[in-house]
C-alpha cells in the first residue's frame, strides 16, 4: 500500500495552512483586534448567523423542493428542468451579486437581499446531492410506504427526505461554507460579516494577526457545522444505495398542479440563471467591439488550464486522503483539511506563500496557488471520493486479496474501477470551483497569468461593471459545459 | 487524459527566465498601466512584467515573500499603503533630484520611500436640478441639518474615505472630525453603497442630493452619461483645500535592478509619461509643468490641500476606529 | 501429510487492524490438522473467534504466536508472514463481494490473470458449468439472485484452484429454502473437486451437512474437533452438548452397581466418558431423540406442550423434580397437553458431566 508517511506528509500540507492560522493565536492579542472585538462585534456575529441561517433555510427548501418534484414527478419541461436547475452553479456569486445590484430592484440591498443571491447562487449544491438521494434510496422506501397508504406527499415527508437526510446534510455544508468564506458578494452588498472584519482587519488596520485570529472563528464555525452535520448523520443509521437504480417510475402530475410545477421550477431558473445571464451577454455587447481581442484566448486558456489542473492535484490529494483515512485512524485530520471550504481564499493565499517562501526554491512557480486551491477546495472533491470508498466493502478488498491481487493490482483494477464515478464527479466540480475563484488566482498566480476571473476583477475593481460583464459572460459561458456534464453523469449513474 | 497530465506538466515547470527588466506589482489596475509601461518598453527597450491585484494583498504578498521577493517597484492607488509599505521597511529610500523637481512636496514621502505619480480629487457631487452651488461649502457642512435625508456615502471600507478622514483628522485632530463623521452619518439618505459610481447614480436618481466622490468616477459616468444632472463642487476653498490623494509608487527593499526602477520612476514623472499615465483614467498629472486632460481641465482649477500624504496612512487605524466609533459602515 | 496444519495459534485483541472499523475476538492456543480434501466446518456462537481463525488462516490477520501451515509451507514465520495474495487460497464471503463493475465472466476469471486466454475461457466454462449457471456468464452481479451471486463467488474462488476454500458464513444471508439447497449443492461441488475447505457457521445442521469435521469454538478455544456424529451424540463438554443441537440435562446419581440412576430410569454407566467417576453428583444429557414417551394415566411425567414441526412433533414434558425434558415423537401420533407419560430410554449411550462443571453456565 501507499507509504503511510507520504500520504501523512501530504495530509498535513493540505491542512498546514490551517494550522498556521489558527498558530495566530499564540501571540496575544493586539489592539486592532480588541477595537474590532468591541465595536460592532455583536452586528457581525448576527450577521454572519443571519446569513448562515438564510442561506441555510433558503436552499434546503429550494434544493429539496425542486429535487424532489424533478425525482419523483412528471410535468411539462421536467426533463429540462432535471439538468437546467443545476446551471446557476456557472455563475460566480460575485457576479450574480453585482447584476443584481445593478439590476437595482426594490430593497434588494438588505439582509434578506443578500441572502436572496447567496440563495439563488448556492442551491445547486443541495438540490444535486438531494437529488442523488431520492433517486437512489428514496423511490423503493416511497412504493412502500404507499403500499401501506401514504400519498405521495406524506410518503415523502416521512420515508423519502429522512433516507435522503445525509445527502441533503453534505450539500448544506458545502453551500454553508461558501457563504462563510465569501467575500465578494458581501462586499457589493456591504454586509458585515466574519470575513469582511478579516479582511478590515488585515488591510485596512494593517494587523495579519488580528486577521487569521478572526479566521480561527471561521474555521470554528466551520468545525461546529462539520460537527452538526455527524450528529445528524449518526442519528439516522445511513442505508447504503441500493445496487439496482430502479427505472423511473415518476408520478405523472394532472391538472392545477402540472403547471405549478413547471412554473415554480422556470421561475427559480429564470430568477437564478436567465436574467443575471440575459443581463450579463446584453452588458458584454455593448463592450464587445472595444474589449474583445486575441488577449481572450489566453485569459481563456489559462482559466482552463489552471482550472484542470487543480482539478486533478486537488482529486489526487481528495483520493490519497481517502485512502489513508481508510486504512489508518486521521479522521480529525481530514476534518481539518475540509475545513479550508469555509475560508476565504485571500487567507489561504497567504499562509500558501508563507509556507513557500520559508521553502525558498517553490517561489515562482505555481505551488503557492495550487497550494491555496488545494486547501480551499477539499471538501468539494472530498465529499464524492469518500461516498465512492464507502461503497468499496472489506470484503471487495479480501475477495481481490484472496484472488492473488494485492497492493497495486487490486488499487488498478478494482479499487479505481469503483471509484472512477466519484473521481469524476469531484473533478469537475473543483474544475468549476477553480474557474470562478478570485483571490487565491489574484494573490499566487505568476506574472502575465490572467484568467477570466482576474479580468472581472480589474474591472470591478474600479466600479467598471459594464466592462466586467464580457469576462463574466464568458467565465458563465465556459463553465456551462462541465456543469451539465456533472448532471449528465450523475443522472446516468445516480450513485 | 493524457494530454491534461501533459499540460500540467507544462504548467508546473514553466518559469520563465527574463532578462533586462523590473518587476512591478501594481493595485493600479492592468488596462491602465500597460499602454503606459508599453510605451516605455518601445522607448528604453527595459522589459516590464507585473502582476495586478489589491493593494492589500500585494503588500502582504511582498511581506511574505520577505528577501525572496521579485518586485522592484509597488505601485498603489492610495497614499495610506504606500506610506504602510515605507513604514514597515517593504519600500527603501530613492532619492532623487528629478522625482524631488518634478514632484509637489506634499505628494510625496519625506523620506523619499514612495512618490505620486497622478493625483486625484476625492470631492463633493451634487444634482444640479436640486442643489445650487452656493448651497455648499465645506466637508463638514454636508453635516448639517438642512442636509438631513439628502446625503449619499461610499462605504467607510474603502480606503479612498479612510484617506479622506485620515486627513481630516490631521488637520482638524481626532475630536472635530468625530463630529463631522458622526454628523454626515445622521444624514445619509439611505445605507452606504459599494461604490462611487452606485452613489452617483443614487444622486441622479434622486435618492440623495449630494455625495462625495472621486473626480475620475465623475469623469467615466459622465462620459457614458452626459445628460446626468451632476456637478462636481470644490469645497473648503476658503480654508485648507479639497482633499487630494495619489497613485504613486516606491522602489521595494530588496529590488535587485534599483537604478532601473528609478529611471523608470523619474520617467513616469516626467512631461513625456505624465499624460500618458494619469489621462487615461481622467486624473490630474502629480508634475504641475503639465497640463491635465481637456475634460478634466473643463471641472475647473482649485485649492487642493497641501498637508503631506503621509498623513493618510499614519492615520489610517485611528480614521478606521474613528469611523467605527461613529457608526459609519 | 496433512493440507493444513495449526500448532498453537493464538491471536488476541491488540494487534493490528486491516481496516480501522474491525474488531477482533481472541483466539487461543488453537491446533488441529486437515487431510486434503476433507472439509472441516468452525462452529461456534458470535464472538467465539471461529472467523478470527479463519482471518489467520486466510492471511488477513496474523497471530502473536503458533504455527500455520499451508501444503508444508509456514505461512506464519515472524517477520516473513506470507501475504493473503500469495497463499493460494479462495474465499467466499457472506456478502458474495462480486466485484460489481465486472461481469460474472470477469469475476470468474479475476484469479486468472496468470493463465492464457484459451485456458482462462476454459477454466470459467468449466466452473460456470460446476456451480449450475451456464449462460450467466455476461450478466453484472446486480442482476443475480442472492443465490445465484454465492454461486458466482464460489466459481470465483475455485478457479485459481486454491489450496484451501475459506467459507465465512456463506449461506446466512440466503433465505432458508435456498439456504438448505445451496448446502446440499456446495457439499457436491466440495467432493466433486475433492477441494480442502474450511467453514465458519453458528448453525449446526450446515455444519453437519457439509463437514466431515466440525470444530466446536467457544471463547476462542477449541471445545471438541471430531464427526459431527461424535460431536452430537457424544459431545465432550457441557458446551458442545449445549450448542449442538438441543438437550436437556437432568440430575444423576452413580452407583457403585455401574449405573446411573435419574428421575426417569438408570443409564449405564460408561466408563470414560464426562465427569469424574468419583464424584457421585453428576448430570446427564437427554436429546429428544433418547427418550420415548408412553400414554400412562400413572406415569410421573406430564406433557406441558407440544410442537408440530412437519414429521414431528416435539413434547415438552415436565417431570416430577420440576425438571424439563424433551422428546420428539412421530408426529403421526398426537398426544394432548396435560396427558401424562411414562418415559421409555432409547439412548444406546451416556452422555455425563459432573456437576460442577456446569455451575456458573446459564
Amino acid at each position: 500500500m501507499i507509504g503511510k508517511t507520504a500520504s501523512f506528509l501530504i495530509a498535513s500540507l493540505i491542512a498546514a495552512p490551517i494550522l498556521v492560522i489558527l498558530s495566530s493565536w499564540r501571540t496575544p492579542m493586539d489592539d486592532v483586534f480588541l477595537h474590532l472585538m468591541s465595536t460592532g462585534l455583536s452586528e457581525v456575529l448576527f450577521n454572519t448567523l443571519w446569513l448562515v441561517m438564510g442561506v441555510a433555510v433558503g436552499t434546503t427548501v429550494l434544493g429539496v423542493s425542486l429535487a424532489w418534484l424533478t425525482a419523483t414527478l412528471e410535468f411539462p419541461g421536467r426533463a429540462i428542468f432535471n439538468w437546467a436547475l443545476v446551471l446557476p452553479l456557472a455563475i460566480p456569486t460575485y457576479v450574480l451579486a453585482f447584476v443584481n445590484i445593478a439590476l437595482a430592484l426594490p430593497g434588494i440591498r438588505s439582509t434578506g437581499g443578500i441572502i436572496f443571491v447567496m440563495t439563488m447562487a448556492l442551491y445547486p449544491y443541495v438540490y444535486l446531492l438531494a437529488r442523488n438521494g431520492f433517486l437512489t434510496s428514496g423511490k423503493r422506501a416511497t412504493e412502500v410506504a404507499q403500499s401501506l397508504g401514504q400519498t405521495p406527499i406524506s410518503a415523502f415527508f416521512k420515508v423519502a427526505l429522512p433516507m435522503a437526510q445525509p445527502m441533503i446534510l453534505s450539500g448544506l455544508m458545502l453551500a454553508l461554507m461558501e457563504t462563510l468564506a465569501d467575500f465578494g458578494a458581501v462586499s457589493i452588498f456591504n454586509y458585515d460579516t466574519f470575513t469582511t472584519t478579516l479582511y478590515k482587519a488585515w488591510f485596512s488596520m494593517f494587523s495579519l494577526n488580528a486577521a487569521a485570529k478572526f479566521s480561527s472563528f471561521l474555521v470554528v464555525l466551520a468545525f461546529l457545522l462539520l460537527w452538526l452535520e455527524q450528529r445528524a448523520r449518526q442519528s439516522k443509521r445511513y442505508i447504503p444505495a441500493e445496487k439496482q437504480p430502479r427505472s423511473a417510475m415518476r408520478v405523472p402530475l394532472n391538472g392545477a398542479p402540472r403547471f405549478l410545477a413547471s412554473a415554480y421550477c422556470f421561475t427559480i431558473l429564470f430568477v437564478a440563471f436567465i436574467v443575471p445571464v440575459m443581463y450579463l451577454s446584453i452588458g458584454a455587447f455593448t463592450v464587445l467591439s472595444e474589449d474583445l481581442d486575441s488577449r481572450y484566448f489566453g485569459f481563456l486558456g489559462r482559466s482552463l488550464g489552471l482550472s484542470a489542473m487543480a482539478a486533478l492535484l486537488v482529486v489526487a490529494g481528495a483520493l490519497l486522503m481517502s485512502y489513508t483515512h481508510r486504512y489508518h485512524k486521521i479522521a480529525f485530520l481530514v476534518r481539518l483539511a475540509t475545513v479550508g471550504y469555509a475560508l476565504p481564499g485571500t487567507i489561504l493565499a497567504v499562509a500558501g506563500i508563507m509556507i513557500t517562501t520559508s521553502a525558498g526554491f517553490l517561489t515562482g512557480t505555481l505551488f503557492a496557488m495550487m497550494l491555496g486551491y488545494l486547501t480551499r477546495f477539499m471538501a468539494v472533491a472530498h465529499n464524492p471520493i469518500e461516498s465512492g470508498m464507502a461503497r468499496i466493502t472489506p470484503h471487495i478488498d479480501e475477495a481481490a486479496r484472496s484472488l492473488g491481487a494485492g497492493g497495486l493490482r487490486m488499487i488498478t483494477k478494482v479499487q479505481m474501477p469503483l471509484l472512477r464515478e466519484g473521481l469524476i464527479v469531484g473533478a469537475i466540480l473543483v474544475f468549476v470551483d477553480v474557474m470562478k475563484e478570485m483571490p487565491i488566482t489574484l494573490m499566487t498566480r505568476p506574472f502575465g497569468w490572467d484568467t477570466l476571473a482576474v479580468r472581472i476583477f480589474e474591472f470591478t475593481a474600479e466600479g467598471d461593471w459594464e466592462r466586467a460583464t464580457l469576462p463574466a459572460i464568458t467565465l458563465v459561458l465556459t463553465g456551462l459545459l462541465p456543469v451539465i456534464l456533472l448532471t449528465r453523469r450523475l443522472e446516468r449513474c445516480p450513485s | 487524459m493524457r494530454f491534461i497530465v501533459a499540460l500540467s506538466i507544462l504548467f508546473f515547470t514553466v518559469s520563465p527566465a527574463f532578462a533586462e527588466e523590473i518587476t512591478i506589482y501594481s493595485a493600479r489596475m492592468e488596462q491602465l498601466i500597460k499602454p503606459v509601461f508599453d510605451a516605455y518598453t518601445k522607448s528604453s527597450g527595459v522589459k516590464i512584467r507585473f502582476i495586478t491585484d489589491k493593494e492589500g494583498p500585494l503588500l502582504q504578498r511582498l511581506i511574505a515573500e520577505g528577501a525572496n521577493s521579485p518586485a522592484d517597484i509597488f505601485m498603489a492607488v492610495d497614499a495610506g499603503m504606500l506610506w504602510k509599505a515605507g513604514d514597515i521597511g517593504v519600500l527603501k529610500p530613492t532619492p532623487s533630484p528629478i522625482l524631488s523637481a518634478n514632484i509637489p512636496a506634499h505628494l510625496r514621502d519625506p523620506k523619499d520611500r514612495w512618490f505620486g505619480l497622478s493625483v486625484r480629487a476625492r470631492t463633493i457631487v451634487y444634482n444640479t436640478k436640486k442643489v445650487k452651488p452656493e448651497d455648499l461649502s465645506s466637508y463638514e457642512t454636508l453635516g448639517d441639518s438642512k442636509w438631513t435625508k439628502r446625503l449619499c456615502l461610499r462605504t467607510s471600507k474603502k480606503v479612498y474615505n479612510q484617506s479622506l478622514v485620515a486627513m481630516m483628522m490631521a488637520d482638524l485632530g481626532m475630536e472635530q472630525t468625530e463630529k463631522v463623521v458622526s454628523s454626515w452619518v445622521k444624514n445619509l439618505a439611505v445605507p452606504v453603497f459599494s461604490d462611487d459610481t452606485q452613489v452617483m447614480k443614487a444622486i441622479s436618481d434622486g435618492i440623495c442630493d449630494v455625495g462625495i466622490v472621486n473626480t475620475y468616477y465623475y469623469g467615466r459616468l459622465m462620459e457614458k452619461n452626459p445628460d446626468y444632472s451632476l456637478a462636481l463642487f470644490w469645497p473648503n476653498q476658503k480654508d485648507r483645500g479639497v482633499h487630494v490623494n495619489i497613485s504613486g509608487a516606491g522602489v521595494t527593499s530588496h529590488t535587485k535592478h534599483a537604478k532601473a526602477a528609478i529611471t523608470f520612476l523619474e520617467w513616469l514623472s516626467s512631461s513625456e509619461a505624465q499624460n500618458l499615465f494619469a489621462d487615461v483614467n481622467l486624473e490630474y498629472p502629480v508634475n504641475p509643468n503639465v497640463k491635465p486632460d481637456a475634460q478634466v481641465a473643463k471641472w475647473g482649477t482649485f485649492k487642493q490641500d497641501t498637508i503631506n500624504m503621509e498623513n493618510a496612512g499614519k492615520l489610517q487605524i485611528d480614521a478606521v476606529k474613528l469611523m467605527d466609533r461613529a457608526l459609519y459602515k | 501429510m496433512p493440507i493444513i496444519e495449526l500448532s498453537e495459534v493464538t491471536k488476541t485483541y491488540q494487534g493490528e487492524r486491516p481496516l480501522r472499523n474491525a474488531s477482533v475476538p481472541a483466539v487461543y492456543d488453537v491446533s488441529f490438522q486437515i487431510e486434503k480434501g476433507e472439509v472441516l466446518a468452525l462452529l461456534g456462537p458470535s464472538g467465539s473467534g471461529k472467523t478470527t481463525l479463519l482471518r489467520l488462516i486466510a492471511g488477513f490477520e496474523t497471530p502473536e504466536s503458533g504455527k500455520i501451515i499451508l501444503d508444508g509451507r509456514d505461512v506464519s514465520v515472524k517477520g516473513q508472514v506470507v501475504p493473503p495474495e500469495k497463499r493460494g487460497i479462495g474465499m467466499v464471503f457472506q456478502d458474495s463481494s462480486l466485484f460489481p463493475h465486472l461481469t460474472v465472466r470477469q469475476n470468474i476469471a479475476f484469479g486468472l490473470y496468470r493463465y492464457n486466454k484459451n485456458e482462462q475461457e476454459r477454466k470459467v466454462l468449466e466452473m460456470i458449468g460446476l456451480v449450475g449457471l451456464t449462460g450467466f456468464l455476461d450478466r453484472y452481479p446486480h442482476e443475480l439472485s442472492g443465490g445465484q451471486q454465492q454461486r458466482v463467488a464460489l466459481a470465483r474462488a475455485l478457479a485459481p484452484n486454491p489450496i484451501v476454500l475459506l467459507l465465512d458464513e456463506p449461506f446466512s444471508n440466503l433465505d432458508p429454502d435456498m439456504r438448505s439447497k445451496m448446502r446440499e449443492e456446495v457439499h457436491a461441488i466440495l467432493k466433486r473437486v475433492s477441494m480442502t475447505a474450511i467453514l465458519v457457521t453458528h448453525d449446526h445442521e450446515e455444519a453437519f451437512t457439509i463437514a466431515d469435521k466440525v470444530a466446536v469454538l467457544n471463547a476462542g478455544k477449541i471445545e471438541q474437533i471430531d464427526t459431527p456424529e461424535m460431536i452430537y451424540h457424544l459431545p465432550k463438554t457441557y458446551f458442545v452438548a449445549d450448542f449442538v443441537g438441543s438437550a436437556d440435562f437432568i440430575e444423576g446419581e452413580v452407583t457403585a452397581d455401574g449405573k446411573i440412576y435419574t428421575e426417569i430410569g438408570a443409564f449405564p454407566n460408561e466408563i470414560g466418558r464426562g465427569g469424574s467417576r468419583t464424584a457421585p453428583n453428576i448430570v446427564v444429557m437427554i436429546r429428544p431423540d433418547d427418550i420415548h414417551l408412553i400414554p400412562d394415566p400413572n406415569g410421573i411425567a406430564k406433557i406441558v406442550s407440544k410442537q408440530f414441526r412437519g414429521s414431528e412433533n416435539l413434547y415438552k414434558v415436565l417431570l416430577p423434580s420440576g425438571a424439563i425434558v424433551h422428546s420428539s415423537e412421530h408426529s403421526l401420533v398426537d398426544y394432548p397437553h396435560g396427558m401424562n407419560v411414562r418415559i421409555a430410554l432409547t439412548a444406546t449411550h451416556t452422555v455425563v458431566f459432573s456437576a460442577s462443571s456446569i455451575k456458573g453456565r446459564g
